[in-house]
């Protein structure tokens, strides 16, 4: 044992990560495809939601899908049901999260020439995925009007992470004690830069003004 | 669950270095985790034992040492700096809730003990 030796090294676990998610980005831009992450809770309606955008884009845009589940397809199913587009699935094995190198295993399934937007439906979880950079061009969490206006609060680096938080199920105001401008104060206050855009993806309410948004975020990408 | 992909993380980097310095083993590993970087050592050692002794050759049996980082934050209003675990975003001081995080969400590998 007298061999034994330290090695610093001082560095942050998710450094690799970083430098992968980074690289992935340059390389999308450069291909001029849109990736776009897409977070939340369990139930909050990402599927519903993406439906709804995909049928409002899918005459402009070729859009991908790829969906990570740990062990599922059904929410691929669901989107090639109500929209036609196939999807990806990303099983992540058991793993709450995707990381820059699974998503970049996804994208290289992909016929990238004949894409200009990708759809990454992660894990519904509010924790890891916030932690795991995907190399995503913008990241959305969609919060639904059941998981309370508290949720920023609980769980903020997933609020700081992300570009846009979508309100979803505002149909259902009425019935749940949900203050609006509570849920947006929550927002801006762990992520002063975010747009908060509420919807319903049941009725389809506000879900044009994120459309809006994100044909522009295509539009300028692709200069 | 969360704490298991960050564990595969950390398996992964330390494995590369420890071949990149043609290590033969690796005894510990020393990480230094904040306060409020939403990781739970408990949690942790769990994945960790079963990680280590199922994910890499030169590191079955490998030791976890855990220093943990003190959640503080300073706030923009009044320049105090405080607990974060004991009082989170608004200051204890002043109530203003421009407060911003200094140490306490890190994730870091410090040293590695190998032979």
């Amino acid at each position: 044992m007298e061999d034994v030796r330290i090695i610093e090294i001082k560095a942050s676990v998710f450094e690799d990560n970083n430098k992968e998610a980074d690289e992935l980005r340059e390389y999308l831009r450069s291909k001029g495809v849109y990736l776009l992450n897409v977070m939340s809770s369990p139930g909050s309606g990402k599927t519903t939601t993406l439906s709804r955008v995909i049928n409002l884009l899918k005459d402009e845009f070729k859009i991908a899908v790829m969906e990570a589940d740990i062990d599922s397809d059904i929410d691929a199913k669901k989107i090639k049901e109500a929209t036609g587009v196939e999807s990806i699935q990303l099983h992540t094995g058991g793993m709450c999260h995707l990381d820059a190198g699974m998503t970049r295993q996804g994208i290289d399934n992909l016929d990238l020439n004949n894409v200009d937007l990708v759809i990454l439906e992660n894990v519904g979880n509010l924790v890891c995925p916030a932690e795991f950079d995907t190399g995503a061009i913008k990241s959305i969490t969609i919060l639904s009007v059941p998981e309370g206006a508290d949720k920023p609060l609980k769980y903020p680096l997933m609020y700081s992470v992300c570009d846009v938080v979508l309100v979803n199920k505002i149909d259902v105001i009425p019935y749940f004690d949900f203050d609006l401008e509570e849920c947006k104060r929550n927002v801006h206050m762990r992520n002063p830069n975010a747009l908060v855009m509420p919807i319903s993806a049941k009725n389809g309410d506000g879900i044009e003004v994120f459309v809006d948004w994100l044909r522009n975020e295509i539009h300028s990408l692709k200069g | 669950m969360h704490e298991l992909g960050v564990v595969f993380h950390i398996i992964k980097k330390v494995d590369k270095i420890a071949s990149e310095n043609k290590v033969e083993h690796v005894n510990s590993v020393t990480l230094e985790i904040g306060e409020v970087s939403m990781i739970v050592p408990s949690y942790f050692e769990d994945c960790w034992k079963w990680a280590v002794d199922n994910r890499s050759e030169r590191m079955k049996g490998c030791k976890l040492i855990i220093n943990i980082i003190k959640g503080v934050t300073k706030c923009e209003n009044c320049n105090a700096e405080y607990s974060t675990v004991e009082h989170g975003k608004i200051c204890p001081h002043c109530g203003s809730d421009k407060t911003f995080l200094i140490r306490g969400n890190e994730v870091m590998i410090k040293e590695i003990e190998v032979f």
